[in-house]
């Protein structure tokens, strides 16, 4: 944990370095999200509702997930930029230093510019919030907390799987893409107004719905039975991150017996 | 013709050769498409007034964009002429036979007619068998389907032409991350990549009508679907002939005075 | 202390054919061959020898320093290098070897190189005091005083590749393995590579395997060759044992006055490479004639102003050695 913040540090001063690009990529990132967001607006000002689901509502959910998503751009960078750290040959240095190699991969890179990303996420988290009639308790706090937390895990292992294939082919690692780009894309709007296929997709194989909307269901008051139940489902992203670790253990094992 | 062909070709072979990338390209502009249509009906079901665009409208304009992203998307990026921009390596280029504008217009247009010809049939293949509320419905009419090619090939040579400008501005900025990513936040939108035009507020639409934008994307696949009858289509393709016309020469004209602040500056 | 028993690896390589149609073709069906790198390779180093491993591209040396170093497991064979097993206890043994890849950075590119260091040094997790000793010799023998607060991209590649040398040797380990460490280096930066690897295997004893290309690095340094051509181990001796084998020829130069002007000076023994009015040049097989003969009989027909006798150039040497084997 230590060597990971010092491998934090050591990145964030070379970013500082191009200080003109980095605020440039800061502030662009600002925007990127900015226009999606503005495109669910308008579809709420013409439609006025979502199947029960109110604006501010929709943007908690849209918020948990960006946020989820650019910490974790943020910081498993190193994983999602996998590809040229095999094609450099640069994997072969982590694997003769004595640490595991995970934690080294996810010290690559950090792209710290995505905090104009998380910058906007947080605005329109704060907003919905202020916006809805939440009964704040700890357990809620809590839950939100969790999501995001969880959330992170999850699009962590999405990008472990995929830089495990990296040991296979340099090909077709686009897909990834569905899942990362497209979970986000996805989990952006409640679970439920999609059709079946898709939400039993994405809770069970990969549980963004229990990162975001089934806990929702409890922070916003709309969930029947236990609130404990709700409040342990983003533990999932726990569970599912396990065995993308497993995977990659297994890349990294083909790797060295085979090569690159 | 004939180098721009060749290196068409090699393009193509390049991309034949990256199989995987071109399924899993397919793979994810589908999910896309679905997920944008589960979102749109979902809006569509609870509506009580009628909807400015019919729902089998709404999935043409949706699919289209997914079938043509390679021809319509302005974060298409090519690497080289950036490289060759900020290292300065740009005067070297000067010594071909050819324009600079029409030989990076051409290569632009070889790189999105390759990328686009290897992915749309299949996704077009399979969108027109997907079961009913996602199935892509014919074109409207023969009249219109002729037009909507047209719309879509003048289309592609407005987002060239606009595209142009984004190297272009590098000779400024001298870093390709600000310009594209401005030019490509602002254009999406305004093309209706993210919320169809059509259903935007009034005033947005009118903003939209004012830049080039939506006459790379939402106009051909309006005119596909009928959303635009036949005799607004002529006007329309008039308008974007003006586009072209007027982008090519501001592009051509800003190029050439980006080169000579290159050569009089020695690079 | 480092010994490799019958290490064999073979890698499958997809075939990728021109042209359209066959590009076409590969969408489908795709041909694999698979090459042999290392076929039965078996060698045994000593404690503190610094041994040059060469041979032709592809020959698959950096398969065997990717073994050596765990980074590779092979499909047979055993390795044991200081008790340990390479592949199999990774993160314990990679802490007792130190790994240069000559033409690839282990630095961050942007930071101070004393930046990096102090990374490597958690990484390896090298106690404060070792750590600053260490830094302390390695600043001094490499002189990297002036360096080490300057940023990695601002250092001339033979800087950068001091500080890399250094940085593989933070952790006090005791084999060093170089992977082409003066490729793209000057001369002056060249000699000062090759003094402290002279200097760090004489004063601590470390163990050096290096590849290179360059033969003058061989010379330089390397008390024992190891040459792998097509993944077999084809050579396994000294220099001197390798010029005995091929060097008994001698290139003689002379500078000359007088003699008879009309054309080559003719010497029984000796074969003419080439001639002038002032100058000229013969080969000479010192296992057949003697030099001392050659020279007194061309003393019989000229004033002898200069002489200067050349052993064969370990290049040649090696081309031979090449040659012998077909590779």
């Amino acid at each position: 944990m230590v060597l990971y913040f010092k491998y934090l540090s050591i990145l964030f001063k070379s970013q500082l370095q191009y200080r003109a690009s980095f605020w440039l990529l800061t502030f662009g990132q600002f925007f990127i999200p900015f226009s999606v967001f503005a495109g669910m607006y308008l579809m709420f000002e013409r439609f006025g509702e979502l199947r029960g689901w109110t604006f501010y509502e929709a943007a908690l959910v849209f918020a948990v997930i960006h946020l989820a998503f650019s910490l974790s751009e943020c910081f498993a960078r190193g994983f999602d930029m996998f590809s040229g750290l095999i094609a450099s040959g640069g994997f072969d240095r982590l694997l003769v230093r004595p640490r595991s190699t995970a934690l080294q991969v996810l010290g690559s890179q950090f792209e710290f510019t995505r905090f104009g990303r998380l910058l906007q996420s947080a605005i329109v988290l704060v907003w919905a919030l202020a916006k809805l009639p939440i009964d704040w308790n700890a357990p809620r706090a809590v839950t939100l907390a969790l999501m995001v937390a969880c959330g992170v895990l999850i699009f962590t292992g999405i990008y472990m799987l995929f830089a495990t294939l990296c040991f296979w082919t340099v090909q077709g690692l686009e897909i990834g893409n569905i899942f990362t780009d497209g979970g986000r894309e996805m989990a952006q709007y409640p679970l439920d107004i999609y059709k079946k296929w898709v939400t039993v997709f994405f809770t069970f194989v990969i549980p963004f719905g229990c990162v975001n909307y089934l806990p929702l269901l409890y922070v916003l008051g709309r969930a029947h039975g236990h609130p404990a139940g709700y409040m342990a489902m983003p533990l999932a992203g726990v569970l599912f991150l396990l065995p993308c670790l497993a995977v990659w253990l297994i890349g990294v094992r083909h790797y060295r017996s085979t090569g690159s | 013709m004939r180098p721009y062909l060749s290196v068409w070709k090699l393009r193509f072979i390049l991309g034949m050769q990256y199989r995987s990338a071109a399924i899993a390209g397919i793979a994810t502009q589908l999910f896309f498409g679905m997920i944008f249509l589960m979102i749109f009906q979902a809006f569509y079901s609870g509506s009580a007034a009628e909807p400015p665009m019919p729902l089998d409208r709404l999935v043409s304009y949706v699919w289209l964009q997914q079938i043509f992203l390679s021809l319509i998307m302005l974060w298409f990026r090519d690497n080289e002429i950036f490289q060759l921009i900020t290292s300065g390596n740009v005067a070297y280029e000067l010594c071909r036979p050819c324009g600079l504008y029409s030989f990076w217009y051409a290569k632009l247009l070889g790189q999105r007619l390759s990328s686009a010809t290897l992915r749309c049939f299949p996704i077009l293949l399979i969108v027109f068998f997907l079961p009913k509320p996602f199935r892509l419905s014919p074109p409207a009419s023969p009249e219109a389907f002729v037009l909507f090619l047209a719309a879509l090939a003048l289309g592609l040579l407005v987002v060239v032409g606009v595209s142009m400008f984004i190297y272009i501005s590098v000779f400024w900025t001298l870093s390709p991350v600000g310009s594209t990513l401005m030019i490509s936040v602002a254009g999406e939108f305004f093309a209706g990549m993210i919320i169809p035009v059509p259903l935007m507020p009034h005033w947005l639409q009118t903003v939209a009508g004012f830049l080039p934008f939506r006459w790379t994307a939402d106009f051909p696949f309006r005119v596909y679907s009928g959303d635009i009858p036949a005799g607004e289509a002529l006007w329309g393709i008039a308008a974007q002939l003006v586009w072209i016309a007027a982008l090519t020469a501001a592009g051509a004209w800003t190029l050439r005075r980006a080169l000579r602040r290159i050569v009089v500056q020695g690079g | 202390m480092i010994s490799l028993q019958g290490i064999s690896k073979s890698f499958k390589v997809a075939r990728r054919a021109a042209g359209l149609r066959q590009a076409a073709k590969s969408l489908i069906f795709r041909e694999h061959t698979v090459v042999e790198a290392l076929k039965d390779i078996t060698f045994s180093i000593g404690e503190g020898e610094i041994v040059g491993y060469i041979g032709p591209n592809g020959a698959g040396k950096s398969t065997s320093i990717k073994v050596m170093s765990g980074i590779l497991v092979p499909d047979r064979g055993s390795c044991t290098i200081k008790g340990y097993t390479p592949w199999k206890e990774r993160t314990a043994y990679v802490g007792h070897i130190g790994v240069v890849f000559g033409q690839r950075s282990q630095l961050w590119w942007d930071v101070p190189v004393i930046d990096s260091f102090q990374l490597l040094k958690d990484i390896y997790r090298i106690p404060p005091d070792e750590y600053r000793r260490n830094l302390a010799l390695l600043t001094e023998t490499l002189d990297l005083g002036g360096l080490l607060e300057t940023p990695v991209r601002q250092l001339s590649l033979g800087q950068r590749m001091r500080c890399e040398i250094a940085a593989s040797l933070l952790h006090g380990p005791s084999v060093l393995f170089l992977d082409e460490p003066t490729i793209g280096l000057d001369a002056v930066s060249k000699l000062a590579v090759r003094d402290f690897i002279r200097t760090i295997n004489r004063e601590k004893g470390v163990t050096v395997i290096l590849t290179t290309h360059d033969m003058s690095d061989i010379e330089a340094l390397a008390d024992r060759i190891l040459l792998i051509g097509k993944g077999t181990l084809l050579y396994d001796g000294t220099l001197q044992q390798l010029r005995g084998r091929f060097g008994t020829e001698r290139t003689v130069t002379v500078d000359y006055r007088g003699g008879s002007g009309q054309g080559p000076l003719v010497v029984e023994g000796a074969e003419s490479v080439s001639w002038s009015p002032e100058r000229a040049v013969f080969r000479v097989d010192t296992g057949k004639t003697r030099i001392a003969d050659v020279l007194s009989r061309l003393s019989e027909q000229a004033e002898l102003l200069d002489v200067a006798i050349e052993a064969k150039p370990v290049e040649e040497l090696i081309v031979e050695l090449y040659r012998e084997h077909r590779i």
